[in-house]
């Protein structure tokens, strides 16, 4: 199967959903990335039990914070596949890039990018 | 140890809106326990703080720092070099490190980021009870180590009222009576022979209503 997502998606491997912590959430989203979408085994199959579960709080608690700051709450998801399905890896990855397009980029983008030039 | 609560971003925000310069400080003791106020918490707060003044357009330098202990005084001290900068520093330490941190830097406005919510336990991740009301003259080895002071909503010493019912107090079914708790106890260790015993009144002048408390250790006083 040689399928194609959008090229916009930049894959960040970890080991488990679990790993994925609000900090690192936050921290993309702080230095410019338009959207952030997790992608976890099906609820009931991570291999270490909670992985996923926790994930997806997480990815809530990001939700809730971006909305306080005034930013759309959207642009984090969490999805879940089992990892042998590649279509719903592609529509996912589909389904987040619409979603984005019509939000438009990351509203502090601009400043982010300005701050990490002055840092250089 | 202290449970704390963290305090929802947006009450931060309005604290915190007119300052450009930030020093968000956690601490490392309790506060890290409950996942409130550590080094992490400081991370997510800072950030989400970060985000909200790009988002308005505003230059503001939000910083992280967090230290061993903000309830005392060498601890705090770490930020002596560099507090001046700040116009604002948001300590997400319980109430007693807010406060400590307060008054070290007495022109610096200290901002609360959490809610101090009482002293406990970690009954499992995310779940945290109370257990003590720090009343000044413990009285547990009478009640089997359950505390009713802290425990029965009515702080009876001689329960339980008539509201006990299977086990659950009247208050609310989720909650255990905490005289329902001490006869089982009791009867575990086989001492319900405290239980006959009628409690005598209690000293509360070593409760809050004394006003402020304090502890002074002449053997280890220096
Ligand atoms: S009796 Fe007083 S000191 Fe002892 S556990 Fe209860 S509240 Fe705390
Ligand atoms: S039911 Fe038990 S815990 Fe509740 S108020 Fe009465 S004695 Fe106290």
């Amino acid at each position: 199967m040689r399928l194609t997502y959008p090229t916009s998606v930049k894959i960040v491997r970890v080991p488990c959903t679990g790993k994925v912590d609000v900090q690192h959430m936050l921290r993309a989203m702080e230095k410019g990335a338009d959207g952030i979408y997790i992608v976890g085994c099906k609820e009931g199959e991570c291999h270490y039990k909670y992985g996923n579960l926790r994930a997806r709080r997480r990815v809530e608690q990001v939700q809730k914070i971006l909305n306080a700051v005034g930013m759309q709450s959207e642009r984090v998801q969490m999805y879940n596949l089992s990892s042998s399905d590649a279509p719903l890896f592609v529509k996912y990855a589909e389904e987040m890039n619409d979603r984005i397009k019509k939000l438009g980029p990351n509203p502090i983008k601009a400043r982010a990018k300005s701050k990490d030039q002055q840092a250089a | 140890m202290i449970v704390a609560d963290k305090k929802p971003v947006e009450e931060i925000i309005e604290y915190v809106k007119d300052s450009s310069k930030i020093l968000v400080l956690g601490c490392n003791e309790c506060v890290t326990v409950c996942e409130a106020g550590g080094k992490k918490e400081v991370g997510v707060l800072a950030s989400a703080l970060r985000m909200y003044f790009a988002n308005q357009g505003k230059d503001a330098t939000v910083d992280e720092r967090t230290l061993e202990r903000q309830c005392d005084h060498e601890y705090l001290e770490e930020i002596r070099d560099i507090a001046d900068q700040y116009e604002a520093i948001v300590s997400i330490a319980c109430g007693v490190g807010i406060q400590f941190t307060a008054e070290k830097y007495h022109s610096i406005p200290v901002y609360p980021g959490v809610n101090t919510r009482f002293l406990g336990v970690t009954e499992q991740r995310g779940l945290w009870t109370e257990r003590c009301q720090a009343c000044g003259t413990c009285i547990l080895a009478y009640t089997g180590g359950i505390c009713p002071v802290s425990r029965c909503a009515k702080r009876i010493l001689n329960g339980p009222c008539g509201g006990s019912t299977k086990g659950s107090c009247e208050i609310n079914k989720e909650v255990p009576c905490a005289w329902q708790l001490i006869i089982d106890r009791l009867k575990a260790i086989d001492r319900l022979d405290l239980y006959e015993k009628l409690f005598p009144i209690k000293d509360w002048s070593t409760d809050r209503a004394g006003g402020p408390r304090k502890v002074e250790r002449e053997d280890v006083k220096i």
